[in-house]
């Protein structure tokens, strides 16, 4: 009997998990994925919102300020990129003012620091790229970028360091009630629990209406992105929003946190909860809409295009409630989801806190080290680990500068990986512009003698990879 | 700091050419890098043959003509530094490198030789959209995977793009018991050499859809097939041509890109036309001292002409070291690519202290038939030659004689006639 089942593997999930392991308590994160951070936590803008954006009062209005502040501490201690380079909402009409200016306004009732409206020049100044067109912005300087894998992995391995149990390749099928608490059904076998939090991400409603709980449906909405060369990534320091509209914040155009220029993404409702496919109006719709912004943006140094999908509720606010005794939701959690998580997580803490007495752990471990990354290293460190590992002298992913060393730390650390996918996202290895057409060969090697299987069962992605 | 005459960044077949040919003009100190833990580079994997016909006049398979260069290489004590990746080349060519045994190393060069070759356009680059599953492969990684790893990836094979290994892959493929389904090509010519069309397809009854590209990828964790469709004369998709092709392997040959990374940061100029450096007649790049041959200064089709341009730049790089300063610091006349001409390498010569003929090699923008390659210095016709069908797979190579060249002040021109 475990006191907490978390169900999904995302950024909410593993926050919770890494939020609740503070806690003398036995928790399970159960994911139906092979590895942790395969649903919207992998595929999404990467962006530490500052919270204008918004309505004040609302949940997403409150933990987006509250995320916000804690990632700009917790990057630190579990090991995670994140850069804090502020962001401008931009509007290309000088009518448009005041719905900036109402921005402003719902940003500072927010609680959100340092808002500031600039001229089209102004704004050109800090940014010399932005558009010709661009009348007026505002400048958010408590916007960051993170990279949403290390952040989804720091909190999975700081969870499971400080004894999470994690059940990859496990999907949940039903949840039965019984005497103490749940029963949850798996195609992996039950675990019983006192109590659950739903994290299923696209797949919250579905859970929650296994207790009963169907008051909500979650849409999947669909948002492409194009990923440009490092060569681009220098094109804008912040960033660049437009004016949101109705179905989000539009199209931005951003450096991510490892140097490269990502746009995107679109915003299209589907029915499919899988539906993960780029399509060729959506990727036309990215360069005419980030071209707005920027004038001129390289699209030829496209490395690579993909989708994601915001799980977005009926409710217009994150859904995070005990619908039933013991049943926590944290559902609906679309953008800003990711810099909401450890707020999420904490709040939900909080609730639990009315249903289950918590005893802080006398041994709990607040610090997480992520995999070492050897082009980060001064030339001393680099050789002392050399010395130390000799396969970190070994280069195996060349466009990254990813050694050999890392790839077995990536396999070989707690929660490892065991796809190319996992190896990817703990190293970057094959996230360069090459997408892994050098590397993957040695990489698939490295999996298939670590893990102990043939060549021909080394797996990109999916469900079947998990180790025994 | 370590000192040397001349490193060499690259020991395949460009690297060991040109260490060879600075052997040959007296280089004593010459250190080969090579980031993988033999000499021969992508040959290694290219288990076919058809190699060495203009070289050695015999047909070779890959790793044979490799190793008749890594031969003579280790006859004439030529050092070679494996699993050794070059990290950095200053401007005043300090190369850093890594190996696995002794860490990060810096050594100081009086001359550089580029022989990184290419790579091959991802997916991404090209802008397919569908589904990222497993199963895509680029030809090259595949190639790698059933030739070197023996491992074949798939049954049921559809090829994009019919660059020279993509055909090469499709015989490949086929050999190993996959159904080859089809290869696409997006423009209305193959990008691959004829005798590949003939030798990879034809022999097999693979059909080569000229103007098709795919345009959607289905399957979200095992690739499960592609669309194809016919595309008009604008490159777009035409509607009600879309074709659904199961298959469980993608191989991409759709083109292949100098790799200049460690150029790049060296800050070489770079040629936005081939991807490589903007060199001299001598292959010299824009930083004194640092010369680049093969494919990382442009695409080669054959192997055979990688070993000839490279062996120009080690006897240059040799010319450099001995004088100890810029080979030639006259001024230099641009060499100007025009109709029907994509690029010129090299893109300027200078004419007044020329030391032996020029070369100057090209590939032509589209098919021309009856036609003619016309060199001219301003208005003075240098060259003239006819040929019945020039296409865009092959690179041209024209030699120009020296005294031609000798003392002309205007710009050279390269074109493609009509006759």
């Amino acid at each position: 009997m475990y006191d907490v089942v978390i169900i999904g593997g995302g950024v909410t999930g593993c926050a919770a998990a890494a939020e609740l392991s503070k806690y003398e308590l036995s928790v399970c994160v159960i994911e139906k994925e092979s590895d942790v951070c395969e649903g919207t936590s992998k595929a999404n803008s990467a962006i530490v919102h500052a919270g204008f954006d918004a309505e004040p009062g609302t949940l997403k209005a409150r933990l987006n300020v509250r995320g916000n502040e804690m990632i700009h501490e917790l990057y630190k201690k579990l090991d995670f990129a994140f850069k804090n380079n502020g962001a401008m909402v931009l509007c290309f009409d000088e009518a448009q003012l005041p719905e900036l200016e109402k921005l402003k306004a719902k940003g500072e009732k927010n609680g959100v620091a340092g808002l500031e409206i600039l001229t089209g020049e102004q704004a050109r100044e800090r940014e010399p790229q932005l558009s010709a067109e661009v009348k007026f912005a505002l400048y958010a300087p408590t916007s960051g970028i993170v990279c949403p894998f290390e952040m989804t992995l720091a909190f999975a391995e700081n969870a499971f360091e400080n004894g999470a149990e994690f059940r990859l390749g496990t999907e949940v099928t039903a949840i039965e009630n019984t005497d103490g608490g749940y029963k949850v059904v798996t195609d992996k076998g039950t675990f019983e629990s006192r109590a659950v939090f739903n994290c299923a991400g696209v797949y919250a409603d579905k859970i929650s209406a296994m207790v009963g709980a169907d008051s909500f449906t979650i849409t999947p909405r669909k948002g492409e992105y194009m990923l440009l060369d490092k060569e681009a990534g220098g094109i804008v320091k912040h960033t660049i929003f437009q004016l949101p509209t109705k179905m989000g914040k539009g199209i931005l155009v951003t450096p991510t946190v490892h140097g490269n220029l990502l746009v995107g993404p679109t915003a299209e409702n589907i029915d499919d909860k899988e539906n993960t496919a780029t399509t060729s109006a959506g990727l036309a719709e990215v360069r005419a809409k980030g071209s707005l912004s920027v004038e001129g943006l390289p699209f030829n140094k496209v490395i690579t295009a993909f989708t994601g999908l915001r799980a977005v509720g009926d409710t217009h606010d994150f859904i995070i409630d005990q619908p039933v005794e013991g049943f926590f939701n944290a559902a609906g959690i679309e953008s800003p989801g990711l810099t909401s998580a450890p707020a999420i997580a904490e709040y939900m803490r909080e609730m639990l806190s009315e249903f289950m007495d918590l005893k802080p752990k006398a041994d709990y471990k607040d610090t997480r080290r992520g995999v070492v990354h050897f082009a980060e290293l001064s030339r001393e460190e680099q050789n002392a680990l050399i010395k130390e590992k000799p396969e970190y002298g070994n280069i195996v992913c060349r466009c990254e500068t990813i050694t050999e060393g890392e790839i077995l730390d990536a396999i070989e650390r707690p929660l490892g990986a065991t796809t190319l996918d996992g190896v990817k996202r703990r190293t970057r290895a094959g996230m360069g512009r090459c997408q892994a057409g050098f590397c993957s060969p040695r990489t698939i090697m490295l999996l298939s003698e670590k893990l102990g299987c043939g060549i021909g069962e080394v797996r990109k992605n999916g469900r079947k990879g998990e180790k025994d | 700091m370590r000192e040397i005459d001349l490193a060499i960044v690259g020991g395949g077949p460009a690297g060991m050419a040109a260490a060879i040919a600075a052997r040959n003009k007296g280089v004593e100190n010459i250190v080969i890098f090579e980031r993988d833990s033999r000499m021969g580079g992508i040959l290694n994997q290219c288990i076919h043959n058809g190699f060495g016909l203009h070289t050695f006049k015999e047909e070779l398979t890959g790793p044979e003509y490799a190793e008749r260069y890594a031969d003579r290489v280790r006859e004439m004590d030529i050092p070679v530094e494996t699993d050794t990746m070059v990290l950095d080349i200053s401007k005043d060519r300090v190369v850093t490198i890594l190996n696995r045994g002794r860490g990060v190393e810096e050594v100081r060069a009086k001359a550089v030789i580029l022989a990184m070759g290419c790579r091959e356009r991802p997916r991404g680059a090209l802008n397919i959209p569908g589904y990222r599953p497993q199963g895509v492969y680029t030809a090259g990684t595949a190639q790698k995977l059933v030739n070197c790893e023996g491992y074949v990836p798939g049954r049921e094979v559809v090829i994009l793009g019919s660059g020279d290994i993509g055909l090469i892959m499709a015989r490949r493929m086929t050999l190993e018991g996959a159904h080859v389904a089809a290869v696409a090509e997006l423009m209305p010519y193959s990008s691959g050499l004829k005798r590949n069309i003939v030798q990879c397809l034809e022999d097999y009854d693979i059909p080569l859809l000229l103007s098709h590209t795919v345009i959607d990828i289905k399957g979200k964790e095992k690739l499960e097939g592609v669309v194809i469709a016919q595309v008009d004369s604008k490159n777009a998709p035409i509607a009600g041509t879309e074709q659904f092709y199961p298959c469980d392997t993608l191989l991409l040959s759709c083109g292949l890109i100098p790799e200049n990374e460690l150029s790049k940061n060296c800050g070489i100029d770079i040629d936005p036309r081939t991807n490589g450096p903007i060199v001299d007649e001598g292959l010299e790049t824009s930083i004194d001292g640092v010369f680049a041959c093969g494919n990382v200064l442009h695409v080669h089709d054959l192997v055979d002409f990688v070993s000839e341009e490279s062996a120009r730049a080690g006897e240059s790089a040799a010319a450099y070291i001995s004088k100890g300063c810029k080979a030639d610091d006259s001024t230099a006349v641009k060499v100007i690519p025009q109709n029907g001409v994509r690029y010129t390498v090299p893109s300027e010569i200078h004419t007044d202290d020329l030391l032996c003929d020029v070369h100057i090699r090209f590939r032509v923008t589209g098919v021309f038939k009856d036609c003619a390659i016309v060199i001219k210095s301003g208005e003075n016709e240098l060259l003239r030659r006819k040929s019945r069908i020039l296409v865009p797979s092959e690179m041209l190579d024209i030699i120009i004689k020296q005294d031609k060249l000798a003392g002309t002040s205007d710009d050279i021109t390269v074109s493609i006639e009509e006759v």
